[in-house]
């Protein structure tokens, strides 16, 4: 059965709809076991909706959505909680508690999970902190650091107990394309020596072919998912325009990048 | 835009001639600049009416100074009215930018459905929506009565978790910090009863009673109801614009999450805090306002201290005080439950945040008016 082990996150027939409007329907891929996997698609085509079903925060209207075998949305409320602890995700905005310092931030998951003494929760939050570059900035309130500082205080809490999954909601938006590329090294990073499964939602095409490893794309014409698989191998081998399109800034195939 | 190089900008002129025949040329002088007086065109469109349907457009640019948008809707009408009535307006005579800007307007058709809200609904299923729409107002509101009972019932098993810091920082806000302006309003509010009041009371020389007057309206009605009230403008919209932004940066994503209830983490100690909090702002108001009452009754109708004390506390009786604490610990959970209700189903936009501000408030007082007449009967009723 290493077919199955490999498997962590499936979803199946998932059906993504807001009231009577049906944004996305018969969504079935498979996120595998340190995959680095992008939800690709234009603008308002549902990847954060998706990102939203998979970490629990929507229900979907139909269809399900399996933890190592488990269906999420059919288990109980408790048990729902205890794999959404072996989650972590990173808003686009970082989503930091504004009346908290960094420190509080990256303490408070911790603190309320385990029963490790100050002393050793307080090592944990510098050495989170550290990790993401931000070491002796844990007194700081989200309002007085920058923009990127946040997304990567964001990434220190939502490491904060070692999950085995991190969601990234549009990781590079709104950052420098320097920073965009250190945050992608240390999504890169992050998988290889945590062993975490990582999935981003983006549509920065140089951080899609830098890190991913697997994806999914999704048309908001037809509203489904029109390729799966991994993206160098898509814009290499595809035969559909709209994802030839996407991939190639709108060239067209005959334009597609040495690879 | 601009791409003269004279200083001095003239204002925009348009000649024409060939009026009538099959070709009309028409000359731009000048600075073609929004600033300006804009040149009147009606008469080269009356021109343009009276021509033949085969007639060309042509320009001449040599004396046109400078240009913006102005000469390019100038000219995107007269495309357009080229197009409905059969004339051609031929670009090859105008500045290179200008031919540019005009093929980049029209490469894009013109959106002709509009937008699906446009089409006007029956009457018969808008008032449907809207009543759906209120609806769903009173089930959510339920659902979130519901929540905080239950959350409530967790704080009182020991089992709800948020974090002391907060509470305490809260305790603080909407206790020591409102201090000033309850006191400020109470001491007017006791002042104006006592004015009020005594108008008529002088008639009949019995000015003491101004004291009876001024200490029950303050301790049964006015201290609970004027506390109530700034804090629904003070700390209910303060509770809907914290929670809303939180809502717009995701925070409270992120609290549901990672597991932490955000009825729990957020609603229950700023609940807690106001329940707590309000009785003693309240009791502070009613010494308040009897204290403004008591500067009238001694500045203006003689009466001693001493009289005005002792008057008071003769017509006052501890039952007195209990009721005006009781609906104000009431009123705090009604400024809290408004407050955080709107902020969590706050919208993810600025507008958002505001309107949540806003319907805090007003439901926050139309409750507490609405809950105070409830009491009203009730101490009637039970004749305390």
């Amino acid at each position: 059965m290493t077919e199955t082990e490999s498997v962590h996150i499936r979803a199946q027939n998932l059906t993504l709809a807001y009231g009577s409007f049906v944004l996305m329907r018969d969504l079935d891929f498979t996120i595998n076991r340190g995959d680095i996997f992008i939800i690709m698609g234009g603008s308002g085509c549902g990847k954060s909706t998706l990102l939203k079903t998979l970490v629990g925060l929507k229900e979907p209207a139909t269809g399900e959505v399996f933890y190592n075998g488990t269906s999420f949305w059919k288990t109980e409320l408790t048990e729902r909680e205890q794999l959404m602890r072996g989650v972590g995700i990173l808003y686009q905005s970082g989503a930091l508690w504004s009346s908290m310092t960094l420190a509080e931030n990256i303490a408070m998951p911790l603190e309320e999970y385990t029963d490790l003494p100050v002393s050793q929760i307080n090592e944990l939050v510098s050495l989170k902190l550290a990790l993401v570059g931000l070491a002796g900035f844990g007194g700081f309130y989200p309002s007085e650091i920058s923009g990127g500082m946040r997304k990567r205080a964001g990434l220190a809490r939502a490491m904060a107990l070692d999950p085995d999954i991190l969601f990234f909601d549009e990781p590079s938006a709104g950052l420098d394309p320097v920073s965009a590329r250190l945050l992608d090294d240390l999504i890169l990073e992050l998988r290889d020596s945590l062993g975490a499964t990582v999935v981003v939602v983006t549509h920065e095409l140089a951080s899609i072919f830098a890190i991913g490893t697997n994806s999914v794309f999704l048309d908001p014409e037809s509203r489904t998912a029109i390729a799966t698989g991994d993206p160098n191998q898509l814009l290499a081998e595809s035969r559909d325009p709209r994802v030839i399109n996407f991939l190639t800034r709108g060239e067209g195939a005959e334009n597609r990048p040495e690879l | 835009m601009t791409t003269s190089t004279t200083t001095v900008s003239e204002t925009p002129r348009i000649l024409w001639e060939g009026a009538a025949t099959d070709r009309l040329q028409v000359r731009l002088c000048g600075s073609w600049l929004r600033d300006l007086p804009q040149p009147a065109v009606a008469d080269l469109e009356e021109a343009l009416r009276n021509t033949p349907g085969t007639c060309r457009v042509v320009f001449d640019c040599q004396e046109l100074q400078a240009w913006d948008s102005s000469l390019l809707t100038f000219l995107l009408r007269l495309v357009r009215k080229g197009e409905a009535g059969g004339f051609a307006v031929e670009q090859e005579g105008l500045p290179e930018g200008v031919q540019k800007l005009l093929q980049l307007a029209s490469a894009v058709p013109e959106k002709k459905a509009g937008r699906a809200e446009d089409v006007r609904e029956p009457l018969l299923s808008r008032v449907g929506n809207e009543v759906l729409l209120v609806l769903g107002e009173g089930a959510n509101m339920l659902a979130f009565l519901g929540e905080s009972v239950q959350a409530a019932g967790r704080l009182v098993r020991g089992k709800a978790r948020f974090r002391r810091s907060d509470l305490i920082l809260l305790l603080q806000e909407c206790g020591v910090k409102a201090l000033p302006i309850v006191s400020l309003i109470s001491v007017l509010v006791g002042l104006i009863l006592a004015f009020v009041g005594s108008v008529q009371l002088k008639t009949f020389g019995a000015q003491i009673y101004i004291a009876d007057m001024v200490g029950i309206a303050m301790a049964r009605e006015m201290g609970a109801m004027m506390t109530a009230i700034i804090m629904a403008g003070r700390t209910g919209a303060a509770f809907a614009a914290q929670l809303g932004t939180m809502e717009v940066n995701e925070e409270i994503d992120a609290l549901k999450t990672l597991g932490f209830s955000p009825m729990e983490f957020l609603v229950l100690p700023r609940m807690l805090a106001l329940i707590l909090m309000m009785p003693l702002l309240c009791l502070y108001a009613d010494l308040m306002g009897i204290l403004g009452g008591a500067v009238v009754g001694i500045g203006m109708f003689d009466l001693t201290p001493t009289q005005y004390l002792l008057q008071t506390s003769g017509a006052l009786g501890l039952n007195d005080f209990a009721i005006g604490l009781v609906k104000s610990s009431f009123f705090g959970i009604l400024v809290a439950f408004s407050g955080c209700l709107r902020g969590i189903q706050c919208g993810r936009s600025a507008s958002a945040v505001g309107s949540a501000a806003t319907s805090a408030v007003v439901m926050a007082i139309v409750l507490i008016v609405l809950f105070d007449g409830l009491f009203a009967v009730l101490t009637e009723i039970l004749s305390i």
